[in-house]
């Protein structure tokens, strides 16, 4: 099942069915609906690093790459997107739901 | 749409490799998923969360036929590190981490850490010989409080 944001295709979960139709204005719209009222730079580091990460290997990052490497640590990372930092972190930068265990 | 879990509580019992893993992996993956996790470790469990013995976890070699391998040679000397080095490697290109910095992980994503009161006094423990990570010493009724409204996980 697929809807629309925006006038952009995503899932039935609200996740971007085509990862360049994103653009920032979206990502912050997606965050509102996900609950995070203002992205802020800290929550960008994360979002940005996940988009990337996909874009350059075809998949998103596990968490415990999200917590070594995107700047961010496990703690806060959980304080910036409390729902689940991989799942909305990728989300909101317009990458498919990450599908790993860890 | 059924309804969605919110709270997860896991008992973890046994002190193999094999036994310690699923649990961690099923906690990791309810914070991951914004659900609210406790673990609650007994028996030969506590070894995972014990500051010396949870470097020192092994697959369990003999007695476990789901590993294929004869039991006489399951319990040939080295065979339980060789199998336990194996594991480790496979785990580690998917990227899952080392019980001690699992379970650091868990607890830095809002999971928490419990043992269970009947086996520290059983084994003559103490919070000192647990790692800091642990928030308390709680008995089974604590721990069903503690569960409530939640679901149960053994493993």
């Amino acid at each position: 099942m697929s809807t629309t944001l925006a006038g952009v295709a995503v899932d039935a979960e609200g996740f971007l069915l085509h990862p360049e139709d994103w653009t920032e204005a979206l990502a912050a719209e997606i965050a509102r609906g996900a609950g995070i009222d203002e992205l802020t730079p800290r929550h960008w580091l994360v979002v940005r690093f996940m988009r990337h990460r996909y874009l350059a290997t075809g998949t998103a990052p596990t968490i415990r790459t999200l917590g070594k490497a995107s700047g961010v640590e496990m703690k806060e990372l959980y304080q910036l997107f409390p729902k689940g930092p991989a799942k909305i972190a990728a989300k909101i930068g317009g990458i498919p739901k990450p599908r790993g265990c860890i | 749409m059924t309804t969605a879990i919110d709270k997860v509580s896991i008992i973890v019992s046994h002190g193999s490799l094999e036994g310690i893993y699923p649990g961690l992996i099923m906690a990791n993956g309810a914070r991951m998923e914004g659900i609210e996790a406790n673990l609650f470790f007994t028996f030969f469990g506590l070894d995972a969360i014990h500051r010396t013995r949870q470097q020192h976890v092994k697959v369990a070699t003999v007695g476990n036929p789901g590993l294929h391998l004869p039991t006489m040679l399951g319990g040939l000397p080295g065979m339980s590190a060789f199998v336990t080095h194996e594991m480790q490697k496979r785990m580690e290109e998917l990227d899952i981490p080392p019980i001690p910095e699992f379970l650091e992980m868990i607890s830095d994503a809002g999971g928490k850490l419990y043992e269970c009161k009947a086996s520290v006094d059983m084994f003559k423990l103490t919070m000192a010989d647990f790692i800091p990570q642990v928030d308390s010493v709680i008995t089974v009724g604590e721990f069903y409080a503690m569960a409530g409204g939640g679901q149960i996980i053994f493993t």
